[in-house]
């Protein structure tokens, strides 16, 4: 693609009829990896999706051995098959060995990812002209997105949004307790397999654009965002879809927009920028908001510190707003000048000279203080 | 005994890979009982419980529900899983948890709704956690997550409640609150069966219990087996509890 500004782009992207077909791609695919993310996410299955990606490669291979045709749609299809061969593989060792579930994803992972390796170097060592290009599955390449490509896309999403809306209970049901869920009456079996199979399928789908390597971080990233800023799974799941599509859009457009710069990973990063920005930036689960609560309650708690340290100095006589001198309060750690000047704002504390004595609300307030925690346990 | 018999367990093992975990169990449970499950750890009462609900395959042997297999009577069973085995942090509310408790009737497909709503919200009361629906269930406390899977199975309307370590890790008040809670379902008919740690509660809180160690030690009313000599055979060491005092 030719280097152009990013607004040129925006304007581009509704007449172009390639980069229009791409940006829909790439959305579509970002809406429905982040949506199925959510489930693995939640299901502490992250590593999951890496492992099938990888194990859709030989797929790929094989299927060019056998037809020794570049047909995406027939690619896709040997991805999807050695895709779903490698997840109920990884199931069946967890299940049938002691091997927890992380071995077992990385052990397929690795097994299927070299013989795919294998196979496509035997395949580029091959005297046929056709063979070149196959390694696009590896990084993705969204500008051999077409039509029809972006169609199958919507139609799966489609579908995986109607099973999403029909299945919803069962699909919360399993994530949040599978044991329950099973002495309900519910078929468990059917429900996992069923999630699994969209998400392989999505994967698959992602393949041509992100590639191998990189799918995975289209399914985690939107959800791991997504967490950040809800606690209501229906918020996750569309948030992370949002997060998905708009990485696809971002990253088409910032790709577009520059010479030499890939789809796929640019979506990747775009994502992770989502990422981070969530997680710093989450007003409830975020890094920075978290920081400013942590300050404000320490401040607090000195405030509080120094008020009872002099209410129990101004119980000892008769008259509560006895002045004190400062010096007293130097012992004691929760004292700052700025502690006091604040208690004074707040009408708790007066100062005089080098004195200070405590108001009446400044009395009854440190009398009150954490009592409430004490009454409400009685 | 002409008391009707709500759980039988016949010849039930129970294996994870080579090593059985429950050995030829034989259990009758009579309706109406508070049971207790006593045993030290590994002596099977979590899988005892998972094996009659179905959620672990027994190698050999058959659970009844009111003399018929337990996939025909489950909607007269309840569980509380141990609290332990969820993830806390997974993105919903109290409310939304209890709710859970009414998608077995509901069955697949079919959305809870205003009639489900308000059985929960019931629950929900009954447990005292009324005022906390709202939260995310990642802000409450041991005790009060404890109540909340307590209300899940509420909801379900069972006739019998299993229950796996429902005290653990509970402060006091939340120990009290939920036995009375059993002991208002067992006057109320319905049979309770409690996994249970603490043997010192045993005989004030239960009316039956089962010792179990791989085998079945014993079974049958507190105040007939809850003594030195079962103790000792469960726990191998020389059990000595002052229950009488």
């Amino acid at each position: 693609m030719t280097k152009m500004d990013i607004t040129e782009y925006f304007q581009l992207v509704f007449t172009d009829y390639t980069l229009r077909t791409i940006t829909l791609g790439t959305a579509i695919l970002g809406a429905v990896t982040g949506m199925l993310g959510s489930f693995a996410v939640l299901r502490k299955q992250s590593l999951l999706g890496d492992a099938i990606s990888h194990a859709a490669l030989p797929g790929i291979a094989i299927a060019f051995l056998i037809t020794g045709a570049k047909d995406t749609n027939t690619l896709l299809l040997g991805a999807l098959v050695s895709g779903l061969i490698g997840t109920f593989w990884i199931r069946g060792i967890v299940k049938k060995t002691h091997l927890k579930s992380d071995t077992a994803l990385g052990l397929i992972l690795s097994l299927f990812f070299g013989f795919g390796m294998l196979l496509l170097t035997f395949i580029q060592k091959q005297p046929n002209a056709n063979q070149a290009g196959l390694d696009k599955y590896l990084f993705g390449q969204a500008a051999t997105l077409v039509e029809s490509d972006v169609w199958l896309m919507a139609i799966v999403t489609g579908l995986c949004l109607l099973v999403l809306l029909l299945f919803w209970k069962e699909f919360k049901l399993l994530l949040f307790d599978a044991d329950y869920t099973k002495t309900l009456g519910f078929n468990t079996k059917f429900i996992d397999i069923l999630i699994t199979s969209f998400i392989v399928l999505a994967i698959v789908l992602g393949l041509q654009t992100v590639g191998v390597v990189l799918m995975s971080a289209m399914l985690l990233a939107p959800a791991a965002a997504a967490r950040q800023w809800t606690n209501s799974l229906a918020t996750m799941v569309f948030l992370a879809a949002i997060f998905g599509a708009f990485s696809g859009v971002f990253g088409t457009a910032i790709s577009a927009s520059q010479t030499n710069l890939s789809t796929g990973p640019v979506i990747v990063l775009v994502a992770s920028v989502f990422v981070f920005f969530s997680f710093v930036f989450s007003p409830s689960r975020g890094l920075l908001f978290k920081q400013i609560r942590l300050i404000r309650n320490r401040r607090d708690l000195e405030l509080h510190k120094t008020l009872a340290f002099m209410h129990n100095i101004a119980e000892t006589h008769d008259d509560i707003s006895h002045p004190h001198a400062i010096k007293l309060l130097n012992n004691f750690q929760g004292y700052t000048r700025k502690t006091l000047q604040k208690l004074v704002e707040k009408d708790y504390v007066e100062l005089q000279a080098n004195m200070w004595s405590l108001t009446k609300t400044g009395f009854e307030t440190a009398a009150n203080l954490y009592t409430k925690q004490t009454t409400e346990d009685e | 005994m002409d008391k009707k018999i709500a759980v039988k367990v016949d010849d039930l093992t129970v294996a994870y890979n080579y090593k059985p975990v429950l050995w030829d169990i034989d259990l009758e449970i009579p309706e109406g009982v508070l049971m207790a499950i006593v045993g030290p750890n590994g002596a099977g009462k979590s899988t005892l419980i998972k094996s009659i609900l179905g959620i672990l395959n027994p190698i050999a042997g058959s659970v009844a529900i009111y003399g018929k297999p337990y996939k025909k009577q489950r909607q007269l069973v309840a569980y509380v899983p141990q609290k332990g085995s969820v993830d806390w942090d997974f993105p919903t509310t109290a409310l939304d948890v209890v709710m859970m408790g009414t998608y077995g009737s509901l069955g697949w497909i079919k959305r809870p709704r205003q009639k489900e709503k308000k059985a929960a919200l019931e629950a929900l009361e009954k447990v005292g956690m009324l005022a906390f629906k709202s939260r995310q269930i990642s802000q409450l406390s041991g005790g009060q997550q404890q109540r909340i899977f307590l209300a899940r199975a509420l909801v379900q309307n069972a006739s019998i409640y299993f229950m796996d370590e429902p005290f653990q890790g509970v402060d006091a008040t939340t120990e009290i609150a939920i036995i009375n809670i059993l002991k208002e379902l067992r006057k109320a008919g319905k049979t309770v069966i409690v996994v249970h740690h603490d043997l010192q509660t045993v005989p004030e809180y239960f009316d039956w219990v089962t010792f179990l160690n791989v085998k079945k030690i014993a079974t049958g009313p507190v105040k007939d087996i809850f003594n030195d000599d079962n103790l000792t055979k469960t726990y191998g060491i020389n059990y000595k509890v002052s229950i009488q005092e």
